[in-house]
């Protein structure tokens, strides 16, 4: 018969009707699923009993891809087919994509939409796609394991993931088959699987010392809502700097020189590894290395010798702390819980630095290589609705604002920054010029004031607005950003109706240090763009007044002016032409508000007029 | 009227019970649904009402309301693997069948 697992008090459910649910951190170098079964969330083993899946996919020429291990092993035979660290590439442009470094053996070529497409033996293949192959891979893991098919995953993603990569790895979900649920910040998984959510409030510090990268993150808790409030990190620092620095120890100790072979190489590297993670228990190990002549190096390395020799690369990791505090706007002992991520954080040393640096005993006692995926099919279980409805569901904000460009390369900022998702906001625009009937929306993300410094997301067009004067049109935009930090923008013309809408796609996106960089630059040149918004939006104003009265000229300048009033009037424009493009924003206003008393007499002229024209052949009864 | 438990099942329910935190027993039950009639019910159980019936076993309390336990009389909870799925097993004796999975049953 079945096996059942043990439900929550009333949360029973019908035969065949279970809903099995999941939480994925899709990694950089390993993945891994967890499930929530009889109560208690754990990470799920392959056959063998494996919990990592390393994300490595070889494409072959016939058959099924291989994912995992089987194909991590062929990395070196085959590596222009075997596809590694394809998380980097997530909602990447091919542009993007080059400077991330000329070591990619890869043959990146450009599709139709500036996605990058991989060539391999089974044909061109996306970022997307080869994610979408890890994922099957763990879908199959998990519902054998489960007993049925999946209701609902989430996936975690870093927190400095911009749109476009979250919608790239949302994509790779639909993709497997999978219905994603929400994405979560590997972070707030991290926290969510110590239960943090839980409380109230609070400022968490999550130390994540990976294989290869290392990031820290300042989370606030406010009420159930976690709000990322500053991220930093090594994207090249990691355990295997740890092993790298042993492996020089034991090069030192058994008188080998650096001209040292693959297979030695990797023999050492073993040693080093196997020692570090015995000394995060034992107090002193024994070493053995069988080196080229056929002889066996034997030696031994205490915890305290190790320590001192991974003091450089722990301290290396406390800088970015720092600049991770200083960009929160905090102190160490503002930090009420710092969580461990990562199996580097292991290592005894690297646990009692955190907790020197932030003055309090860091959580440790989730195994750091499962916590994040823990965190998240923690997530999942609540959202397929496993758990009693009085447990709060888990918030999460955008990480840099949402905005588009208006007259003059400005950006209006329509969703700001640190707003919690879902979220959708409206504004009102208008069209330039008399007779406009397409409008171009340009979608930007960034906090700086210019255009050219925020990052571009999409651009899309309004078309079919009737023909009025200009300003008469009512074009809202509305920004929705769903749970996953997804966004779609609709811009609709209320009186005619017509509208147009787009949803963000992943074409370009943001790294880590890009979005640190912009953040800074944006409150370092706060006052440089003070003066640059003040400059465009007077150049706008100009543009305007030049504009309208152009065309009121063309209409009846002839007949309502003399032509010394004309001459006036001319002269003032021509004065105030010259002093847009300077960079002076007050000699700008002068000249506009020149041009307007220049013109005032016109305008009442103009009025009168109209009006006029208004009135003809009514009574004045009908006026009253 | 008796329940039992493998030793098995025993020790998994403890230690879900330790790691949930809270929850005073194991609820067993059935309710009218499924494909074939009957389902069970295994649940965490906060709160034992005064009309559940309460068995001990191998230090696992199990409550059962007085209308499932005419169903699951002489039932034994086991705790089984099957490939990478592994989870609970009723066998209850009462069953005169099942539908394909076993997941509800008749009687």
């Amino acid at each position: 018969m079945a096996l059942l697992q043990i439900s929550e008090p009333g949360k029973s459910t019908d035969p065949h009707q279970h809903r099995f649910a999941a939480g994925i951190d899709l990694g950089t170098t390993n993945s891994l699923v967890a499930s929530v079964r009889s109560g208690s969330a754990d990470t799920l083993p392959d056959e063998q009993g494996r919990h990592l899946l390393p994300s490595v996919v070889r494409y072959t020429a016939d058959g099924a891809p291989e994912v995992g291990q089987a194909a991590k092993l062929q990395a070196a035979h085959d590596p222009l087919n075997t596809i590694i660290s394809v998380k980097r590439f997530m909602g990447r442009g091919v542009d993007d994509i080059l400077t991330l470094g000329s070591m990619l053996p890869y043959e990146f070529i450009a599709s139709e939409s500036g996605m990058p497409l991989i060539n391999t033996a089974s044909g061109p293949r996306s970022p997307v796609q080869v994610s979408a192959d890890i994922l099957l891979e763990l879908k199959r893991r998990t519902e054998s394991t489960l007993g049925g098919d999946l209701s609902g995953v989430v996936i975690t993603v870093p927190a400095y993931f911009d749109e476009a990569q979250r919608q790239a790895t949302k994509d790779a979900g639909t993709l497997a088959g999978l219905k994603v649920l929400r994405l979560i910040n590997e972070p707030t998984a991290a926290a969510v699987a110590y239960g943090l959510d839980r409380k109230a409030d609070g400022v968490i510090a999550v130390y994540d010392l990976g294989g290869g990268t290392f990031d820290i993150s300042i989370l606030r808790l406010n009420q159930g809502v976690f709000e990322v409030l500053a991220t930093a990190g090594d994207t090249a620092l990691g355990g295997d700097d740890l092993d790298r620095e042993i492996a020089r120890w034991i090069m030192q100790q058994a008188g080998i020189g650096n001209a040292v072979d693959h297979a030695l190489q990797r023999r050492l590297l073993d040693a080093a590894c196997a020692a570090k993670e015995q000394l995060s228990e034992a107090d002193e190990v024994e070493l053995g290395v069988a080196l080229d002549d056929g002889s066996q190096w034997h030696g031994s390395l205490s915890r305290q010798q190790m320590n001192e020799l991974l003091e450089p690369l722990v301290r290396k990791t406390l800088a970015p702390c720092r600049r991770c505090l200083r960009d929160a706007g905090l102190r160490a002992g503002d930090i009420t819980e710092v969580v461990m991520v990562g199996g580097s954080t292991r290592v005894p040393r690297v646990r009692s630095a955190v907790a020197e640096f932030f003055g309090r005993e860091p959580l440790a006692e989730i195994d750091p290589d499962k916590v994040v995926a823990i965190g998240a099919a923690v997530q999942a279980d609540m959202l397929v609705g496993n758990k009693p409805d009085e447990e709060m569901l888990l918030l999460d904000v955008i990480p840099l604002s949402l905005g588009i460009e208006t007259m003059g390369g400005l950006t209006e900022k329509i969703v700001p920054r640190n707003t919690t998702i879902p979220v959708a906001r409206a504004q009102e625009f208008t069209t330039f010029k008399d007779g406009q009937t397409a409008i171009a929306l340009h979608v930007v993300q960034g906090e700086r004031e210019l255009v050219d410094d925020c990052r571009s997301l999409a651009r899309f067009e309004l078309r079919d607005i009737p023909p009025m004067t200009a300003g008469a049109a009512r074009i809202r935009v509305t920004f929705q950003v769903d749970a996953d930090g997804l966004l779609s923008v609709t811009a609709l013309e209320q009186t005619s109706g017509a509208q147009a809408h787009i949803e963000v796609k992943p074409s370009y996106g943001l790294s880590d240090h890009e979005i640190e960089s912009m953040l800074r630059a944006s409150m370092e040149s706060a006052g440089e763009d003070l003066q640059a918004r003040r400059l465009r939006e007077q150049q706008v104003e100009a543009d305007r007044v030049l504009e309208a009265l152009q065309s009121a000229l063309q209409q009846d300048g002839d007949r309502l002016l003399d032509s010394q009033e004309r001459a006036a009037i001319d002269a003032a424009a021509q004065a105030l032409r010259e002093v847009r493009d300077a960079t002076d924003h007050q000699a700008i206003r002068r000249a506009v508000e020149r041009v307007e008393a220049a013109s005032a007499p016109y305008v009442e002229r103009r009025m009168n007029a109209s009006i006029q024209r208004a009135m003809a052949g009514h009574g004045v009864d009908e006026f009253k | 009227m008796a329940i039992s438990l493998t030793p098995a099942a025993a020790n998994h329910v403890k230690s879900f019970l330790e790691q949930r935190g809270s929850g005073v027993a194991l609820r067993l039950g059935v309710r009218t649904s499924g494909c074939s009639g009957m389902a069970y019910v295994l649940e965490f159980a906060d709160v034992i009402e005064d009309t559940d019936v309460v068995f001990e076993n191998l230090g696992v309390k199990v409550v059962i309301d007085p209308k499932s336990l005419v169903y699951l009389d002489g039932t034994e909870l086991d705790y089984g693997k099957e490939g990478l799925n592994e989870g609970f097993k009723f066998n209850n004796p009462n069953v005169k069948d099942a539908c394909g999975c076993g997941e509800s049953f008749n009687v």
